[in-house]
């Protein structure tokens, strides 16, 4: 497998697809870090390349990643070798790359401007969001029969994570203001990993905020040790079992 | 070696595969005949597990096809149109599937990589290549491993006149191995002098599988084309594609 | 030294028509500090020395000092009011007072100062006391350099470190009060000062003010309190060069202003706080080149208020700069540092030329219903904010500040 892996990464490096995304990454976040003589503003634009930007690129390369890799999926199927470990390889050529660009694009950045505690918070959910995205991608792009409607599907996805949930987690609130509603909108999060990323970096940068009203639930929750936990459990929750769902579809799928 | 009994296999609307039961044995070539969408591709690929049959069973070596990829080191398959890892050179991608097959270099078969010359493109990117160049990688790629059962879906198609010599030489010699040798075509005159056995397809079923030489004896035809017409005539299978088949052979001049 | 303190009592003995001073200790004639306040006059003085005493409750109604050498510790065993103290011209220092006792019905403090004049109390350790040091219509008092520090149990079982009732002209100074109910309390106080100390770790408020009037406190730090500061129904009260921060909590404010007017709040620090100043039915007020920073929300203005003035102030990092709840706005916005402001100044003057709407839709939303809080800093909150700011609707429109600095004031 890790053979596999090996090369299925050498050819990702090789399309300077990846190379390119390293560098924008590189670039944005450090003319942020420079440019922006407050550095509010640099933390939110980065929040969004983060929350945002990589969740959608991780998605759409994933998924054309795929389908250009579909003949040499079949070329490999044709060897003495399971759909299980030619899938598995494929995701661990795709995440590597995606998240060594998201680490050295994002991380020398962050490394060398702001060591902190966010800066690493903002390291953990973007690195996160990367395999959950890709992780989801690889599921829609095995049940979307062709590239168009993969990425169409991919798509789709992201803007539902990225915002439409959010949208509907405050049309909730709003329909339901009377009940009490903390421990739904808790879970409701965690549904989301979107969300779940942006609240564990929101306990670094907006600890203040989060302490007031019933904020200091949300705090409380996530910021204890059992909370962490849960919030890298359920990330890797959602990058295994996208995965896993992917691996089901993909052993009974015709190629 | 290859016994297949009762497959099955529905696409959506399409019936692709109506119970299917053959059984192939060493020293055969066999060629699957049919035309466009009759299901021959489809029942190579239930035979390479590429495609998961809705019922039936197929063995190869009295072992039911179950997951286990294993069998599949004893297959070489050449698949109808041959797409690679884009960025990959020629010589990588040999060098690759040598790396994961882990086969001894003494029991290697390069004869068609030195004869189609593909040395001298090693350094060249799968994506510069022409479909028929492509078609070459694909082919030596098949005898490489000298597997046991060679697969081969339109060998000859999109290859050179000499390319294609070359290639039915090897096939020819493969032959002489006692090898089971599957060969799927349109143009008939490519594989009259290696069948041993025929399988004509027609809409998902087997409508006839026989030896070549009870077929001529049948009908009386020495030319594979007219005996297959006669056969099919007789059994009131009148088609426009026959009289394609046949348009061919006409100016194919072979016999 | 030792030796001259031994030599001492014999000097005073012989001019005995001065002013003397009794030494109290265990191997000295006089033993209890009862005694010693018994059979002093006016204008002497007591030295204790290192030890400890248990002796209850002392009634102290004579101008006297009394002084602690090495903090001889005053044990109230749980049950008494250690000093009760009447009068005027008396100084209490250098003593360790602990374990005072505490009742439901009375407030007993370590030290109390009822009806008093002229009195200091000075450098002295309050240790697990129910009430640290108590004042009640007095005037003229010095409470400075004292360390008080409370066990915190309930806010109902524990009282204030310093607790001032009907007083005028306090000077509070350089203490440091923690694990009480409020740090410093003043209730009906006129006229007095508190400065330097530092009020960390109480219960409810590091300062709590009600019906004081024409008070100012400077150069105080107050962390991490249960709701940080609160003044309450005063007027002309000055807050100056104070330190509020993380002063965090669901109620939890730097500064929470109810009913307060004619005042001035300049050059405060106020860093990640819930809440950095909580207005309500608060006129008249000058807040300038306060610094707020990485709060939850900068700056809390109920519709209550009107005739404020907020200028010259740096807002950094806020997850909320101003929040509100009515669409109502009486109050003036200028010349401030808004971090998130993403105007232009075209002709150089230092000040934006387009205004900046420091309250956003977002915060609007919160205040209607405080669960959306979970969705801060998303992509649909910055789409709506955005949206909001070309077409305002929900939020105040004239909450505006029209002159926004573009780079931070100096202050």
């Amino acid at each position: 497998m890790l053979k596999l892996s090996k090369y299925v990464l050498y050819d990702i490096v090789r399309s300077k697809i990846i190379l390119a995304y390293t560098l924008f990454l590189f670039l944005v976040s450090f003319s942020l870090f420079n440019m922006e003589e407050n550095s509010s503003k640099a933390i939110m634009s980065l929040l969004t390349i983060i929350l945002i930007v990589v969740p959608m690129i991780s998605m759409i390369f994933t998924t054309i990643h795929y389908y250009n890799s579909y003949e040499f999926i079949e070329l490999m199927l044709s060897q003495p070798m399971s759909r299980r470990k030619i899938l598995l390889s494929e995701y661990a050529g795709v995440s590597v790359s995606l998240l060594s660009s998201f680490l050295i694009g994002v991380g020398i950045p962050i490394l060398v401007y702001s060591p902190d505690a966010i800066g690493f918070s903002f390291l953990f959910t973007g690195g996160a969001l990367t395999l959950v995205f890709t992780s989801l991608a690889f599921l829609t792009s095995v049940i979307a029969r062709d590239k168009a409607r993969g990425i169409g599907f991919a798509l789709l996805l992201w803007f539902y994570f990225a915002l439409i949930y959010d949208g509907l987690i405050l049309l909730i609130l709003f329909t339901f203001s009377d009940y009490p509603l903390e421990k739904l909108t808790l879970v409701l999060t965690a549904l989301n990993p979107i969300d779940l990323g942006r609240i564990s970096i929101m306990l670094k940068m907006d600890v203040s905020a989060l302490m007031g009203y019933t904020g200091a639930l949300y705090k409380d929750f996530f910021g204890s040790g059992s909370g962490i936990l849960f919030t890298v459990g359920i990330m890797f929750l959602w990058i295994i079992l996208p995965l896993w769902g992917a691996l089901r579809i993909f052993k009974k799928k015709d190629l | 070696m290859i016994r297949i009994e009762n497959i099955n296999k529905r696409f959506k609307k399409l019936q692709a595969l109506i119970e299917i039961n053959a059984l192939f044995e060493k020293g055969q070539v066999v060629s699957l005949i049919g035309p466009n969408g009759s299901g021959k591709t489809t029942l190579i690929k239930c035979i390479l597990g590429m495609v998961k049959a809705d019922s039936g069973k197929i063995y190869f070596n009295n072992e039911l096809i179950n997951g286990d990829p294993s069998y599949r080191s004893q297959i070489g398959y050449m698949p109808q149109i041959g797409r690679y890892p884009d960025n990959m050179k020629v010589g990588q991608l040999f060098k690759m599937l040598k790396n994961i097959r882990n086969v001894p270099a003494e029991k290697l078969d390069e004869e068609l990589y030195h004869q189609f010359k593909l040395g001298e493109i090693a350094d060249k990117p799968m994506r510069t290549l022409s479909g028929g160049t492509r078609q070459k990688v694909s082919a030596a790629l098949s005898f490489l491993f000298s597997p046991e059962v060679l697969i081969l879906d339109e060998p000859t198609a999109g290859l050179d006149p000499l390319a294609s010599e070359i290639l039915k030489e090897k096939i020819i010699k493969e032959k002489m191995k006692k090898k089971l040798i599957l060969i799927t075509s349109h143009i008939l005159s490519d594989l009259d002098e290696l069948t041993t056995h025929i399988i004509y397809m027609q809409e998902g079923k087997l409508q006839f599988f026989k030896e070549i030489e009870s077929l001529r004896e049948e009908t009386g035809e020495l030319k594979l084309g007219k005996a297959i017409a006669r056969i099919m005539k007789g059994e009131k299978f009148s088609n426009e594609w026959i009289d394609k088949m046949f348009e061919i052979n006409k100016e194919g001049n072979i016999y | 030294m030792l030796r001259l303190i031994l030599i001492l009592p014999t000097i005073i003995y012989c001019i005995p028509t001065f002013a003397k001073t009794i030494v109290v200790g265990k191997n000295q004639s006089i033993t209890t500090i009862r005694k010693a306040v018994e059979i002093a006059k006016n204008k002497d003085s007591i030295l204790v020395l290192p030890g400890i005493y248990k002796e209850g409750n002392i009634v102290i109604n004579k101008s006297l000092t009394l002084a602690g050498q090495n903090f001889p510790i005053l044990d109230g065993e749980n049950k008494y009011e250690i000093f009760t103290v009447s009068g005027s011209d008396i100084t209490i220092k250098g003593f360790q007072f602990q374990n005072s006792g505490s009742s439901a019905m009375n407030d007993y403090a370590s030290v109390k100062v009822i009806d008093a004049k002229n009195i200091f109390v000075e450098n002295n350790k309050v240790i697990n006391a129910y009430f640290g040091i108590h004042f009640s219509n007095s005037s003229y008092v010095t409470i400075r350099n004292n360390t008080i520090t409370g066990s915190p149990a309930m806010e109902q079982t524990t009282g204030n470190g310093i607790h001032l009732w009907k007083c005028n002209h306090a000077l509070i100074e350089n203490n440091r009060i923690s694990g009480h109910r409020d740090g410093i309390y003043f209730e009906f106080v006129t006229e007095s000062m508190i400065r330097n100390n530092y009020s960390t770790k109480n219960i409810r408020y590091g300062i709590h003010f009600m019906f004081s009037h024409y008070n100012s406190y400077f150069d105080n730090t107050f962390n991490d309190n249960g709701a940080g500061v609160a003044v309450m129904y005063s007027h002309n009260v000055t807050m100056e060069r104070n330190t509020f921060e993380q002063n965090w909590g669901a109620s939890s404010y730097g500064i929470l202003l109810k009913d307060i007017s004619d005042s001035r709040i300049q050059h405060n620090s106020f860093l990640k706080n819930s809440v950095g100043i909580h207005m309500e039915g608060s006129s008249r007020i000058e807040i300038s080149q306060n610094i707020f920073k990485e709060n939850g929300w900068a700056i809390k203005v109920q519709a209550s208020c009107d005739d404020n003035n907020f200028y010259q102030n740096n807002f950094y990092g806020n997850s909320f700069e101003i929040s509100t709840n009515g669409t109502m706005m009486l109050n003036k916005f200028y010349n401030n540092y808004w971090d998130k402001y993403e105007g232009y100044d075209r002709n150089k003057d230092g000040i934006g030329d387009v205004p900046y709407h420091p309250v956003s839709m977002y915060s609007m939303i919160v205040e209607e219903n405080p669960n959306a809080l979970i969705l801060l800093r998303s992509f649909m909150v910055s789409l709506l904010d955005k949206a909001e700011k070309a077409i305002p609707s929900l939020t105040p429109e004239n909450l505006i500040d029209d002159k926004p600095m573009l780079k931070p004031n100096k202050l």
